[in-house]
């Protein structure tokens, strides 16, 4: 089950590369459709983090509900809201984004230490690891029984709320005399013909 | 392999989070930076799990709780992303002052 140190040690410096570096592309580049996929370079990576962490179910979880329902509903989104747009320069931009970044590095110096300064209780026990699954299994049906079955009712609320935001108020009505046509057309959607080339932001 | 090099990731992934949450003027990429804050958090909660409690493992099952509710959280934000576009007909979250003045 568990690697040697320093195998982990690198996959560890690696999966932290890779995530980091895509999380700030995911900010910092123009494109978004890059920015859309490169979210995805993040999931995967924290994934593998988890298998690191003797977590194999959560990883298996991430993968499937992250990578495969969370990314490909942010592509959707960008496909649907897909609007060439000059965004309009705001008067001292710069300022907010310095002022935001040194905000963001002061914090990330707090929590670093924080981090460094605790004395952390490190258990000696070994973990779980293959036995996890079981191990959530039994917590779900005992003591977050309750959580678990408010989490179903929750899903089913965002369900029915994301069906009710998202439908289109107005159905336009065909008049009897003209033929139906075969295609519908998506309002959401500018008429002019959409290039792969410009989905840049501004 | 110490708890502390996971933890200043998910620090770092939280700051980069933030940034873009604040910074950004796509509303889509806000949504991403606040997937980006909550995939932070999770792993704060799997790395105490596996270093603190490894035989409870009550971390795992808040991470899969967190999971869950950020897929929902993406679907509303969508649809209310897509229905602020048909309105304001933008996506630019400069111009979004509905509930501002």
């Amino acid at each position: 089950m568990t690697l040697a140190q320093g195998v982990q040690l690198v996959t560890l410096a690696l999966l932290a590369a890779m995530m980091l570096g895509s999380a700030l592309a995911v900010v910092l580049l123009d494109n978004i459709v890059y920015s859309a996929f490169l979210l995805g370079g993040v999931f995967i990576s924290m994934a593998g983090m988890y298998i690191l962490l003797n977590a194999g179910f959560v990883a298996a979880a991430q993968v499937l509900v992250y990578v495969g329902a969370v990314n490909v509903l942010i592509l959707f989104g960008i496909m649907l809201v897909n609007k060439r747009q000059a965004l309009q320069p705001i008067a001292r931009a710069w300022l907010g984004q310095l002022v935001t970044g040194g905000v963001c590095a002061g914090l990330f110096a707090l929590l670093t230490l924080s981090v460094v300064n605790t004395s952390w209780d490190i258990s000696s026990d070994t973990p779980v690891g293959e036995g996890a699954i079981a191990e959530i299994g039994k917590h779900f049906f005992s003591d977050y029984l309750l959580p678990f079955e408010l989490a179903s009712v929750l899903l089913l609320i965002a369900l029915i709320g994301a069906i009710v935001l998202a439908r289109r108020e107005f159905i336009p009505d065909v008049s009897p005399g003209e033929p139906e046509s075969d295609t519908l057309q998506l309002p959401e959607r500018p008429r002019e013909l959409v290039s792969t080339a410009d989905l840049r932001e501004s | 392999m110490r708890l502390e090099y996971f933890l200043l990731v998910a620090a770092a992934l939280f700051c980069i989070g933030i940034y873009g949450l604040v910074t950004s003027r796509n509303v889509i990429r806000v949504l991403m930076s606040i997937e980006l804050m909550l995939n932070a958090v999770n792993l704060n909660l799997m790395a105490f799990s596996n270093y603190l409690d490894p035989v409870g493992i009550n971390g795992q099952v808040f991470a899969v709780f967190v999971i869950s509710i950020a897929a929902a959280e993406a679907a509303v934000g969508l649809a209310i992303v897509l229905s602020i576009y048909r309105n304001r007909d933008t996506i630019d979250m400069e111009q979004f002052n509905l509930l501002k003045w």
